[in-house]
């Protein structure tokens, strides 16, 4: 368990137990950094790192930039709006370009399912997929597993719904993943519509009733609706998707047992979850933020090591 | 491998009892002055100082352990990541005397490490340190040690280790050496 068993963090796919174990526990130690007088430390200097966002990130862009100066890295950002790739170069030349100024590892995120691996596969640099369409999404599974772990002190055994647009969601893909692997038991739940056909084959549990998958879990993540990746109506109104769907402080309080309420962000306050449930002593939102730093730091750390020079 | 013990059971708990009176002559009642060992080793040494001097003192002697991972200068010059253990200083070490602790000095590269790792945590007023063994010779910084467990001499293919009761069974320093072709 001492070195992770891939060379590019493209998805939790890819990833054994122990690798997601070996994050955690480094994640344990850059916490503690991150909450010195000085919270920086020296082991990444002689490594360079691009973060290359074609598609828009506030926390995600902000976290891993924040995670690369804390280990010492230099950084250059790039993002599509501004950049060449209006011009119509391809995905390759862009990287190629940036490598050319001698950067060792590249954080992207692409709308396009497979754009972080097909990278991997044809640039000389290690890559940490930052989200990649519907696909995957690693960092934040990892962060939202460490999150459940820190507040319940285990992921083994838990039960945790994923509640919302299941079909568009690279989270909802990568947590399941993550959580099986730790051998929590998955839930998905939202309407028909926004659940992928087949998902059952992934070996998770399908509910289309709120209160019915609250009472069975321990924790649950609620998902935003990702309108700017629907192409056609899959509800009638937002206003009945978050009746339907939607967590409020009355039904929280309804349960049988208190459970743990996380949300990956951004929050569409009063549709997905009330600002009473997301501000509550339940929710995890803020600590999710706070352990994202810690687990990218964890994965770049990790990643970093096996650069030879 | 052949081993020899170098320091027994008997005179480890001297050592130990004369390093903690040492550091009583310099450091009176530890009334600004903390210890901090460097993990992983160094902090059974700490753990035993700490113990001996509550004793002698009657009185806490503020302790923390610090993890020197992250600032160590062969990160990507081994096969596998070092990963760090755990850092605890729920303290600042701002204008305080610091005594950094740890089990055996050879290269001086973790003290150099440590050192930095320590600045993190505020400016001490003075930073000292204490080594159970000093392997006098092959030495790639220039780093001394102010309190010193037992010297010893030895051969950059050798090894020492300082072994722990709670740990090995019995509290020991043992010198190996590789056999010789003839």
């Amino acid at each position: 368990m001492d070195s992770l068993s891939v060379d590019h963090l493209i998805g939790i796919k890819d990833l054994t137990e122990n690798d997601i174990q070996l994050i955690f526990k480094t994640a344990d130690s850059f916490k503690e950094v991150i909450n010195r007088p000085i919270k920086k430390v020296p082991s990444l200097r002689d490594i360079t790192i691009a973060n290359l966002f074609f598609e828009n990130s506030t926390r995600t862009r902000l976290s891993f930039e924040l995670a690369e100066k804390r280990l010492s890295a230099d950084t250059i950002n790039f993002s599509a709006s501004s950049s060449s790739v209006k011009k119509g170069e391809t995905l390759i030349d862009t990287v190629n370009n940036i490598l050319s100024m001698k950067v060792d590892m590249v954080v992207m995120r692409h709308p396009n399912p497979g754009a972080a691996k097909f990278l991997s596969e044809n640039v000389d640099a290690r890559i940490v997929n930052a989200g990649d369409g519907t696909h995957e999404h690693p960092t934040q599974a990892l962060l939202d597993s460490y999150s459940i772990k820190e507040k319940l002190g285990d992921v083994r055994g838990k039960k945790v719904v994923i509640v919302g647009d299941i079909l568009h969601s690279r989270v909802a893909l990568s947590n399941i993943y993550c959580l099986q692997k730790l051998g929590a038991e998955v839930m998905v739940c939202g309407p028909t519509t926004l659940i992928p056909k087949y998902i059952d084959k992934l070996g998770v549990k399908v509910e289309h009733n709120l209160r019915s998958a609250l009472e069975w879990c321990d924790v649950s993540n609620m998902l935003r609706i990702q309108l700017e990746r629907q192409d056609i109506k899959y509800f009638p109104s937002l206003r009945e998707y978050s009746m339907q769907f939607g967590l409020t402080k009355q039904l929280l309080d309804e349960l049988s047992k208190e459970i743990v309420v996380m949300h990956p962000g951004p929050i569409n306050r009063g549709v997905e979850i009330t600002s009473d449930v997301a501000d509550s002593k339940q929710s995890l939102i803020l600590q999710q933020v706070e352990n994202g730093v810690a687990i990218r730091m964890a994965v770049i750390y990790l990643l970093a090591s096996k650069i030879k020079r | 491998m052949e081993r020899q013990v170098i320091l027994n059971s008997k005179h480890f708990e001297l050592t130990i009892d004369r390093l903690c009176y040492q550091l009583i002559e310099s450091h009176n009642n530890f009334e600004n002055t903390v210890l901090i060992g460097l993990q992983p080793r160094g902090v059974n040494v700490l753990v035993r100082l700490k113990s001996k001097l509550e004793k002698i003192l009657s009185g806490d002697v503020v302790c923390g352990s610090l993890d020197v991972t992250f600032h160590r200068d062969d990160f990507r010059r081994r096969e596998t990541p070092l990963i760090p253990s755990i850092t605890n200083i729920d303290f600042s070490v701002e204008n305080k005397n610091v005594v950094l602790v740890d089990d055996v000095l050879y290269t001086g590269r973790t003290i150099r490490s440590g050192l930095d790792a320590l600045l993190a945590f505020g400016r001490p007023a003075k930073v000292e340190l204490l080594c159970f063994v000093d392997r006098r010779f092959k030495r790639d910084l220039p780093i001394q040690s102010d309190y010193v467990g037992i010297t010893v001499d030895s051969l950059r293919s050798e090894r020492v280790s300082v072994e722990w009761k709670e740990i090995e069974g019995e509290d020991k320093v043992k010198l190996y050496t590789p056999e010789s072709n003839g």
